[in-house]
């Protein structure tokens, strides 16, 4: 098979030199026959006569020993693409419109595609990673407790081992500069699942876990050592300080690894059973709680499907359900795609939609120039004519026409899939939020180059087809007769059809970008239940600092007061963890009815979401107090337990907001609250969500050392960076904190949104341009075939506006058809739509009425320049000139 | 002499065989091998010589006969074919075919 490649190829490339090689072999034989000829008395030139006559037809022997050797193939191909070439050169008119078309469709798909194929097709950098499956708990979030986490491991017979990671945010002192450092706290088995090795040093093991706190290791990751510790090799041993607790430097990670989170990149790793000392909360034990690991995973074991492992690790929880009906919560365990669990589906989902979209932008393209080519065949028919006349094969014409589809699609292709890569390449290494260590991993690699050489072929297959029937149907006879005026056909035509599909396709992509852009201007101006603007967050863990216990929440009331002394300072609240829309991070708690006894899963009335805050934290955050009173400081430890909860947390629980105030509620540990007061809805994990409930508890009552402070000002609050730096280093030097305004986190929360309004915008205009190509190259085309018949109607006396009916109605008539078509199926696609961007309605009258406007000026824009050529006609000169 | 296109099919699977047979005393050049087949054949079969070259050519692509640039006899550049491993048990394989074939139709001449 190779040795027959080469040997064609050989065949090519020396071609003239085994064509001399043939003709000397045939001469020599000549020569041979001659001499004996010679031999039986024949004059020389009588002999050499009847030599040539004896082996008969030197041409045809050679051409046949050339058939014998196959190259035939390959030299057709190349005598193709370079005559495709001479035509090409000569209507670059034509080639450049296709290419760009090609360029810009086949860039898009292999950007999308570059995008799937880093996030969903290729997570993780590690070996065998098709086989690694997470575990996904309950609907949204991967969280659960260290101690399920075990009874997972233990339990499950679909895994070879399970390992386990959470989040890690402390403050890194290596003697000189402590600053904040972002990495993962893993169980002590996670790189040995994962089946890397290390660049330095070693990692840590299952074997050097003995108990909390007994493992103070740290591993690098190659990036930060690169970046913090300058690629210092004597790093592997050191001791650091995190969070003021002495962890040994063991090792540094490899550097294609940065983590088992998709979006995160790790500084470091530390083992999960050191994590008390930089979370400052007990997590190993406590069965109920959902923050103490983040994600689990694991290769499946050889032989067991993925559905297998499903149904088995449900069965694990079924298990820990009936175990510890009181801290297990009402969640099921499903598998997702390590570094994706928890937004896997809605990426996948996502995704899929883009790659559709994509597709349809390539579908569009491919048909816009199937009509090109169409029409291109339609002015060739003389030429096309005289070959078959002149004895050429349809075949070989077909292949010459194909050929030259092919070297337009593989320029176009090339040259969009330089650009994607380009693009991809500045997307990988693009950090979108400065302060976080969040990137897109999508560097593109041979995969990526495949599919993009792959669609070029294909759509170049695809629309070079179109003028197939044409071709095969030509009568040379009659098209040489009539000239190239051919008949100009009433039918509806192939092209029409292929312009009437790719305006439909281009009035959904332009439907479906107008629907994404309301979709997220209605998320941005509406209401939060808090007003982010003019307020400044302030970030600090005071464990970090080595606070712990009773010291936190003294020191955090310093903290509210010395903020409250800065000028410009209007209102300081405090809330622990995160503040709504903040990081996507909130935590969720199941509550109950006060008369329910029975404090089982399945009779949960609600699970809102949790806010430990301060007295004065609504003032600060800017939402709105119903009903009620705000908490104060008297609502401690000792004072009986009480809440402030949302609109829908009240309806859900109480029937009404006027119900609620004075009534009580039960917490998971049976433990009975009141209610003393209702604040407005809002949103709390993403912009996008269904209404949730919420409930806000006294900071006080539960104290937590990772807080934010809301500091609202009258002020422009950057102002206030540097009173409140130099405030917080009055109070402690040495804790750190992060400093920034409300509406800059919120982009962190946003930014699903905008990636999606912003690609949906993108694609909605490549279809608008590939629209205006489309109706253009039509209309230019129908306009220069019939200059003749409106140089005559004019001339006998037609009026501007028949002329241009008679020139653009067609046009128009398959714009109208069209868009109404690509309307039509856009509001079908309102679903998919739906599931990509947040409040999707196609059925949007602003949306409809901006389509059909937009489709209106598209083609008002593509035929502007053939509609001015077809007024501009002087019949006179049109009718002298044949 | 215009043949018939299945007589044509017959002398091209025929004349590979006496190529390949040919072949079999060692390297020679086309016009020696279309000289040895007469001679062998005491001049019964005339090989077509239009067509002994688009065999040659056929059977090196198929890699059963190799060809080498030589110095002829009479001090000329000239094309030695010779036979391959694979050439080689190729003559078996259609000798022996041959030899059944002529066998089946001598017999069933001899029975009519």
């Amino acid at each position: 098979m190779w040795k027959d490649l080469l040997l064609r190829l050989c065949a090519l490339f020396f071609r003239r030199q085994m064509d001399e090689e043939l003709k000397e072999e045939l001469q020599f034989h000549l020569e041979m026959q001659e001499r004996k000829n010679r031999g039986r008395d024949l004059d020389p030139a009588k002999a050499k006569r009847q030599a040539r006559l004896q082996f008969g037809s030197l041409v045809s022997a050679a051409e046949e020993c050339r058939e014998e050797r196959g190259i035939s193939f390959v030299e057709i191909l190349v005598k193709d693409a370079r005559f495709a070439l001479r035509m090409l050169r000569k209507s670059p008119g034509f080639t450049a419109v296709a290419v760009v078309t090609l360029v810009v469709a086949i860039g898009a798909n292999a950007v999308v595609f570059g995008v799937l194929n880093g996030l969903v097709l290729r997570p993780l950098n590690v070996p065998e990673a098709e086989s690694l499956y997470g575990t996904e708990y309950g609907v949204d979030t991967g969280f659960q407790s260290y101690p399920n986490y075990l009874d997972l491991r233990d339990r499950n017979r679909s895994f070879v081992d399970l390992a386990a990671f959470n989040f890690a945010f402390v403050g890194l002192d290596t003697g000189k500069d402590p600053s904040r450092a972002s990495g993962f706290a893993t169980s002590g088995n996670y790189f040995d699942v994962l089946r890397i090795q290390p660049y330095l040093g070693r990692f840590f093991h299952s074997t050097d876990e003995h108990g909390p706190n007994s493992t103070p290791y740290l591993v690098l990751s190659y990036a930060y050592w690169h970046s913090r510790f300058q690629d210092d090799r004597g790093v592997v041993g050191r001791t650091v300080q995190l969070n003021k607790h002495p962890f040994t430097i063991v090792g540094v990670a490899p550097p294609g690894f940065r983590g088992t989170l998709l979006f995160v990149s790790a500084d470091f790793f530390m083992p999960i059973v050191n994590q008390e000392q930089v979370n400052g909360e007990k997590l190993l034990e406590a069965r109920g709680n959902t923050h103490g690991i983040f994600e689990t995973f694991g290769h499946l074991k050889p032989g067991v499907t993925p559905a297998q492992a499903v149904a088995d690790v449900k069965a694990v929880g079924a298990y820990l359900e009936k175990t510890y009906p009181k801290e297990f919560g009402q969640k099921s365990f499903s598998l997702g795609h390590v570094g994706l669990t928890s937004f896997d589906h809605a990426v996948r989902a996502f995704m899929a939609g883009l790659m559709l979209l994509a597709g349809l932008i390539l579908l569009a393209a491919c048909a816009n120039l199937g009509s090109l080519f169409a029409a291109r065949a339609a002015d060739r028919s003389r030429e096309v004519a005289l070959r078959l006349a002149l004895g050429s094969s349809p075949m070989r014409i077909l292949r010459q026409l194909l050929t030259e589809a092919v070297l337009i699609s593989l320029a176009g292709g090339a040259a969009g899939l330089l650009g994607s890569v380009a693009l991809l390449r500045r997307l990988s290494i693009w950090q979108p939020f400065p302060g976080a260590p969040i990137h897109v991993p999508v560097e593109p690699d041979a995969r990526v180059y495949g599919v993009a050489l792959v669609l070029a072929l294909v759509s170049g297959f695809l629309f070079g087809i179109v003028p197939v029937r044409q071709v095969l149907r030509t009568d040379p006879y009659q098209i040489i007769k009539s000239g190239s005026m051919g008949a100009v056909g009433r039918r509806i035509t192939v092209r029409d059809l292929l312009l009437a599909v790719q305006i439909a396709i281009c009035a959904v992509l332009v439907t479906s970008s107008m629907v994404a852009v309301r979709g997220l201007v209605r998320s941005l101006h509406g209401n939060f239940g808090f007003e982010p603007r003019k307020a400044m967050l302030v970030s600090t863990n005071l464990t970090t600092a080595g606070y712990s216990a009773d010291k936190v929440p003294t020191m955090q009331k310093r903290l509210i007061a010395a903020m409250e002394t800065i000028p410009g300072a209007e209102r300081v609240g405090l809330v622990n963890d995160y503040p709504p829309l903040v990081y996507g991070a909130g935590s969720r708690a199941s509550v109950f009815k006060e008369e329910t006894r029975d404090l089982r899963p399945s009779n949960v009335a609600a699970m809102p979401y949790r806010y430990d805050i301060s007295p004065e934290y609504f003032d600060a955050a800017g939402t709105a107090l119903l009903a009620g009173r705000d908490f104060t400081w008297y609502d401690d430890k000792n004072a009986p337990a009480v809440a402030i909860v949302n609109q829908e947390f009240a309806g859900k629980i109480f029937g009404s907001e006027a119900n609620a105030v004075g009534r009580y509620y039960r917490m998971q540990d049976g433990a009975r609250v009141q209610v003393v007061g209702v604040v407005e809805n809002g949103k709390y994990l993403s912009v996008t969500e269904e209404q949730q409930p919420a409930m806000f508890l006294p900071f006080l009552q539960s104290p937590s050392s990772q807080a934010y402070l809301v500091v609202r000002s009258t002020r422009n609050p950057q102002q206030l960076v540097a009173a409140i730096r130099s405030q917080l280093r009055e109070l402690d030097a040495g804790l750190p904190a992060d400093i920034d305004t409300w509406n800059n986190l919120l982009d962190v929360v946003l930014f699903p949104s905008r990636v999606a309004t912003v690609s949906l915008g993108v694609l909605g205009a490549m279809g608008a341009m590939l629209s205006i190509t489309g109706i253009f190259g039509m209309a230019a085309y129908s306009v220069s075939k019939r200059l003749k018949e409106l140089g005559i109607r004019m001339a006998l006396g037609a009026q501007r506006k028949e002329v241009l009916q008679a020139a653009l109605g067609r046009a128009f008539k398959l714009l109208a058809f069209g868009s109404a078509a690509g309307l039509l199926l856009g509001i079908l696609a309102g679903r998919v739509l739906a599931l990509i961007v947040y409040q999707a309605t196609p059925r949007d009258p602003l949306v409809l009425a901006g389509v059909v406007v937009a489709m209106l000026l598209l083609g008002l824009l593509a035929t502007w320049i053939p509609a001015q050529r077809a007024l501009s006609i002087n019949p006179m000169i049109l009718l002298r000139e044949e | 002499m215009a043949p018939a296109p299945s007589r044509l099919d017959l002398l091209q699977g025929t004349l590979d065989l006496l190529i390949l047979r040919a072949l079999r005393a060692g390297a020679m050049h086309g016009w020696a091998v279309s000289e040895r087949i007469q001679q062998i054949s005491e001049d019964v079969l005339q090989v077509n010589q239009g067509s002994l070259y688009p065999a040659l050519h056929r059977l090196e692509h198929r890699a059963w006969i190799k060809a080498e640039w030589g110095i002829s006899e009479l001090g000329r550049r000239a094309r030695f074919y010779s036979l391959t491993a694979a050439g080689r048990k190729q003559l078996e394989i259609e000798s022996a075919n041959w030899g059944k074939l002529s066998e089946a139709i001598a017999r069933v001449l001899r029975m009519a």
